[in-house]
């Protein structure tokens, strides 16, 4: 919503700045979004006359001009290159040190081709003023007497414009006199009364009939419409004030009797429409459209309307959309003789389905839409109709009206303390009552029983706590006490969930891991859904930003694989990534999970990478990631060596080295492994991956435990190693033969490692491979003798052999 | 050990213990130390020979020539022992003089320092841990929501202008006709929080939303922290209060200035919208807006089943990204998604700097 000071100044009564209004104008609800002070930026222009034209002695397209700047100072010379510049011609001089905005110039004092220039003819390019004409300003000759005025004085631009960003529960401030009703309020100013019109009420009828046809679930579509004629007009440019006006909000002025709807609009928050009343075909009629329906609309566009929209139609069918946009085939035009003024009511949210439909975006919708003031019918019938008298002439009929006005008396309950309650911000009952009826309230009752009557432009209000709000924003909320929000503890208490905790805790374990934590898109191609397992339907967007964010992701490694390309497409080969974060099973809340994975390409394994004289680093393998899960589960308090390992990772994973992490058949805690090949095509990656995801959801909860550590059970007795080799079959797990020596003695076996791994030589035959574990024994309470060794080593062959088949290497 | 030797006087043990102390002397490694210390101590050795002819004596030369003999083997010890920790010395020195590494080559720095934490999350343990400070707990909602959560239960009704600037990302309509949403806000976690905790309630709410956006200073996806408290007593006041506690802490100076200016949301009322000063992150002179806030409209409690005449509370909004790049001086909000290993590099956090409010939020 834009408009000027002056223009301002016709409701408000007031001596304020442009800087206290718009301070004021931000602080109370109604933001600034810019002041634009011509003053500021063209205040140095005058208007000088060309008294002399000379050809430049030393160029063929300069003139050497003397110009008469102020009356009875000396001639200035002037370097000008336009065209257009002849002895007599008035225009606009800037003298040196004026800045030009139009060419980002500031004017010195330098020769130009050898002739000294005391100054610039300015085009209005050089001003940022709109003009399409070539050369300098060429001001009427009726300006001689303004020889030496500011430019922006003689041309009315010294009108600062005030663009303030409404918020869409004001309709009442569409309009400058609402704007002008809330800084009355907030006290700079007091409201001009409403001006008096002439007499705009005729004595013949409108011979034009208006009529409402909705079926009753559509009659409040459009519950009132009012109409008058004005015959014999004598249409053409309206005066220049109006005009100014309209071009400094934005607006191109047409005619006198379109300017006055266009002017009314913003003045008040009242849109109008005019017919050319020669151009209709009987009765006005507003109703829904019909399918099949369309007309020429003014923006030069035809419209197809359906059977939810709300027309303004005649005999030959829809006009216009209503509260929307007109039509061309009725509009006004220099030549309209006779005018229809049409004043309705549209309904608000009939209004913004109809222009969301079309993607029309008028200035009438934009107050349709949030709320005209529907006693404004009436009153923008007969401003119009006197204005348009005014201007144009004519005599109006009588207005004709179709249904009524959907006024509706709301009174709201308040007690004054609310404000205190509800803000902390205790204020005098006379400042409360001050500020409700400057904005129109009507007060009823005391303060601790009052009935509020809201005023027909304030369709926000309901409740006590829009009344505070009018209270406190216009009191200021600078206002408000800071008041300390009372502690809870004494000493804080921790807040996070154990989910919140475990997510906290991975993510940093991942970054000591070398990790680099990246935040992906939520969404990704509906291919690369698809290939990990995604891609449904009901997870598409119906309308995403581009096809490349279409698919909600239904794991985190697709983002990442991709953030690898593109590191590697700069230069890094080696990356380590990880991401924490949701991914989408389905479309509903319990299908979201909240999921850790890493992918490690390159050589980027935990000790470093790349190249080192120290040994450079070997491309990442299984065990890289593998041992990332492990890290983070032991981390996140649970033994890792508890969960089973299966070989039966997801389809992105290779097949031969990848497994998943399970606790029993059904909760899967993680998958590790190399990426599949066909992945790494599939997303453009040109290097080995590895990759991890890790389900954070599917942890299981963690026992309470006191906090007491237990006991430690240290022996003083110094533990005995023992390496034993075993030749087992080639499909052997490792996992196995370490299992069956640890359960063959619960007691005394402390931990088994496996040290070396064989599978050439001598034990490659018929697919066998070496398996070298070192078992650990921890004597308890005194040492173990040869025999006891012995016995427990013979056990840990007896059940080696028994579970995997493996015997002992001789 | 010859038996034709018949006497041997203090003069020859004296002249024997000057040529063995002379030879001690002489052996240049630890090799002809050791020949040395045979040749003298060992089983054959000279001085081993002196003490085996001591059972041959008579009885009174036994006593003075067995003393005079130790008296030598003490000496000839006590030289070679002193030679010996010479020689070692020596050969130590030598050895560790072919030892030179190239103590400019460079060393791997490990892991966790190479690690980085991102700056959104970084700061939202920053936020979490103020706000913790202050009671509130964390919760959390989906970000594929309902038009009902999103917008009905916050008093946005459909075709209300305020859903147009929401640029909403939708999914295709169901069998039944409605159709999911992915959150434009973090505002739908208040009812779903009011709608299974009874108040008191104190909650920040972080998480990523979607908006269909994307220009120089927006992304589809951005994140943002909601704030609310239920109760019957909190008002606007604490509100500021809590706004502006929170701001210093964040920025981590000792005051901020604040504006709170007027505004509309359809969830809350009053409302308003917060600017601090610049010159907490070190540009003075202009107000940047930070959050959206106000007290919790009645309409939204009601909707919750909490009676508004009994009840009351703020809530506020912030966009956790441009938070981030306001106090880390982060100029594009695109590089937050974009995995760039240099800006997370160089913008992202060691795993050490984990913020707490005793040890400071940034190290």
């Amino acid at each position: 919503m834009k408009f000027t000071l002056s223009w301002l100044k016709d409701h408000l009564d007031t001596t304020a700045s442009v800087d206290q209004l718009s301070t004021t104008l931000s602080a109370i609800g109604l933001e600034v979004e810019a002041v634009e002070d011509a003053s500021a930026k063209l205040g140095g222009f005058t208007v000088a006359r060309i008294v002399q034209a000379k050809k430049h002695p030393n160029a063929d397209k300069l003139q050497v001009v003397q110009v008469e700047v102020a009356k009875g100072q000396p001639l200035m010379e002037v370097v000008c290159g336009a065209p257009n510049a002849r002895a007599g011609m008035l225009a606009v001089f800037a003298p040196l040190g004026t800045y030009i905005p139009g060419s980002n110039i500031t004017l010195e004092k330098k020769p130009v081709r050898g002739v000294v220039s005391n100054g610039m003819l300015c085009s209005a390019a050089e001003l940022e003023l709109p003009d399409e004409s070539a050369g300098i300003i060429d001001l009427p000759a009726t300006f001689v007497d303004k020889i030496g005025q500011r430019y922006i004085d003689v041309m009315g631009l010294n009108d600062p414009v005030i663009e303030v960003k409404l918020t869409p529960n004001r309709p009442d401030c569409t309009g400058v006199r609402g704007i002008a009703r809330d800084l009355a309020a907030a006290g700079l100013g007091t409201l001009k009364p409403e001006p008096k019109l002439g007499a705009v009420e005729g004595r013949d009828d409108c011979p034009i009939d208006i009529k409402l046809e909705f079926t009753d679930d559509a009659a409040n579509a459009c519950p009132v419409f009012a109409g008058r004629v004005v015959t014999r007009v004598n249409n053409g440019p309206s005066p220049a004030w109006m005009q100014a006006r309209l071009k400094a909000v934005g607006l191109r002025p047409i005619n006198a009797l379109v300017d006055v709807t266009n002017y009314i609009s913003l003045d008040r928050g009242r849109p109008l429409h005019v017919y050319d009343a020669d151009k209709l075909n009987g009765a006005v009629r507003a109703r829904l459209g019909q399918p099949g329906e369309t007309f020429l609309g003014l923006d030069g566009k035809e419209h197809v309307v359906d059977e939810t929209m709300c027309v303004i139609a005649d005999n030959n069918g829809p006009l216009g959309l209503g509260g929307i946009v007109g039509g061309e085939a009725s509009s006004s035009t220099e030549a309209t003789s006779n005018v229809l003024i049409e004043s309705a009511y549209f309904a608000p949210l009939r209004t913004a389905a109809t222009g969301r439909k079309t993607g029309l975006m008028t200035d009438a919708r934009y107050r349709f839409e949030r709320g005209v003031d529907p006693a404004s019918v009436m009153t923008g019938l007969d401003l119009a109709t006197d204005m348009i008298i005014k201007f144009c002439g004519g005599t109006p009929t009588k207005a004709k009206v179709a249904g009524t006005a959907p006024i509706e008396q709301r009174t709201v309950t308040f007690e004054f303390s609310r404000v205190a309650k509800l803000t902390g911000l205790v204020l005098p009952d006379s400042e409360i009552s001050k500020t409700l009826t400057t904005l129109g309230f009507t007060i009823n009752g005391a303060p601790d029983a009052a009935k509020v009557t809201v005023p027909t432009w304030r369709p926000d209000v309901h409740g006590s706590a829009d009344l505070v709000e009018e209270v406190v924003r216009i009191a200021g909320m600078d206002r408000v006490p800071a008041t300390p929000l009372p502690r809870l503890n004494g000493v804080t208490r921790a807040v996070l969930t154990e989910k919140q905790k475990r997510a906290r805790r991975t993510r940093r374990l991942l970054a000591a891991r070398g990790y680099v934590e990246a935040v992906t898109w939520s969404f990704i191609t509906r291919e690369a859904a698809r290939h990990f397992g995604g891609g449904s339907d009901a997870l598409e967007l119906a309308n995403p930003i581009s096809s490349e964010l279409s698919s909600m992701r239904p794991g985190l490694l697709p983002g990442l694989l991709t953030a690898v390309t593109r590191n590697r497409n700069r230069a890094a080969a080696d990356v380590a990534l990880f991401e924490l974060g949701q991914a989408y099973r389905g479309e509903r809340p319990q299908d979201q999970y909240i999921g850790a994975a890493g992918v490690r390409a390159g050589t980027a394994r935990m000790a470093g990478s790349g190249r080192h004289w120290d040994g450079t680093a070997a491309t990442v393998t299984m065990f890289d990631v593998k041992a990332d899960v492990f890290a983070a589960l032991a981390a996140l308090g649970l033994d890792p060596s508890k969960a089973q390992i299966t070989r039966d990772a997801p389809s992105w994973y290779h097949p031969g080295r990848s497994g998943t992490l399970r606790l029993g058949p059904k909760t899967i805690l993680a998958h590790f492994g190399e990426v599949h090949p066909a992945t790494l095509t599939a997303l453009d990656v040109d290097a080995p991956v590895s990759a991890f995801e890790i389900f954070l959801d599917a942890l299981p909860p963690e026992k309470k435990k006191s906090r007491a550590k237990p006991a430690l059970t240290a022996s003083d007795l110094l533990p005995v190693k023992r390496d034993f080799a075993f030749i087992v079959g080639k499909d052997v797990a490792a996992g196995d033969v370490i299992k069956a020596a640890l359960s063959a003695d619960k007691l005394f076996i402390q931990s088994a490692i496996v040290f070396d791994l064989f599978d050439g030589g001598q034990f490659s035959v018929d697919g066998k491979v070496s398996i070298a574990i070192e078992v650990t024994l921890q004597p308890a309470t005194e040492t173990l003798t040869d025999a006891a060794i012995d016995a427990i080593a013979s056990k840990i062959i007896e059940e080696v052999k028994k579970s995997t088949g493996g015997v002992i290497r001789g | 050990m010859t038996s034709d030797t018949t006497t041997t006087t203090p003069t020859d043990l004296a002249a024997l213990e000057s040529e063995m102390t002379s030879e001690i002397a002489a052996a240049s490694d630890l090799a002809a130390l050791e020949a040395v210390r045979v040749a003298a101590l060992g089983k054959k050795g000279r001085v081993s020979a002196l003490m085996g002819r001591l059972g041959s004596l008579p009885a009174d030369e036994k006593k003075s020539f067995g003393a005079a003999v130790n008296s030598l083997k003490a000496t000839v010890t006590a030289a070679l022992d002193a030679r010996k920790a010479v020689l070692e010395t020596a050969a130590l020195d030598a050895r560790l003089a072919t030892e030179r590494a190239d103590v400019t080559l460079p060393v791997r720095l490990g892991p966790v320092a190479e690690g980085r934490v991102h700056p959104v999350s970084q700061v939202l343990d920053e936020v979490i841990e103020i706000f913790a400070d202050m009671g509130f707990a964390v919760a959390e909602g989906p970000d594929i929501e309902t038009d009902a959560m999103n917008f009905d239960m916050l008093n946005i009704p459909a075709e209300h202008p305020a859903r147009q600037d929401h640029d909403t990302f939708y999914f295709s309509p169901g069998a039944d006709g409605s159709r999911l949403l992915l959150r434009t806000h973090t505002s739908p976690v208040q009812i779903r929080t009011m709608g299974t905790q009874k108040p008191p309630i104190r909650i920040i709410a972080p998480g990523r939303v979607y908006r269909c956006d994307s220009d120089q200073t927006h992304t589809p996806m951005f994140h943002q922290i909601e704030g609310l408290v239920i109760d019957e007593t909190t008002h606007m006041g604490h509100l500021k209060w809590v706004l502006e506690e929170f701001c210093k802490a964040f920025f981590e100076v000792d005051a901020v200035k604040m504006r709170f200016r007027a505004s509309h949301f359809p969830f809350t009322e009053p409302s308003m919208e917060v600017d601090i000063g610049a010159e907490a992150i070190g540009k003075p002179g202009q107000w940047l807006e930070i959050l959206g806030c106000g007290m919790v409209h009645p309409n939204v409690l009601r909707n919750c089943g909490l009676d508004p005449e009994k009840y009351q509370g703020f809530a506020f909004g912030m966009g956790l990204d441009r938070l981030t790049m306001l106090k880390y001086g982060i100029p594009d909000l695109r590089a937050f998604f974009s995995g760039d290993l240099k800006w997370l590099r160089h913008y992202g956090f060691g795993v050490l700097d984990v913020p707490t409010l005793g040890g400071g939020l940034s190290s």
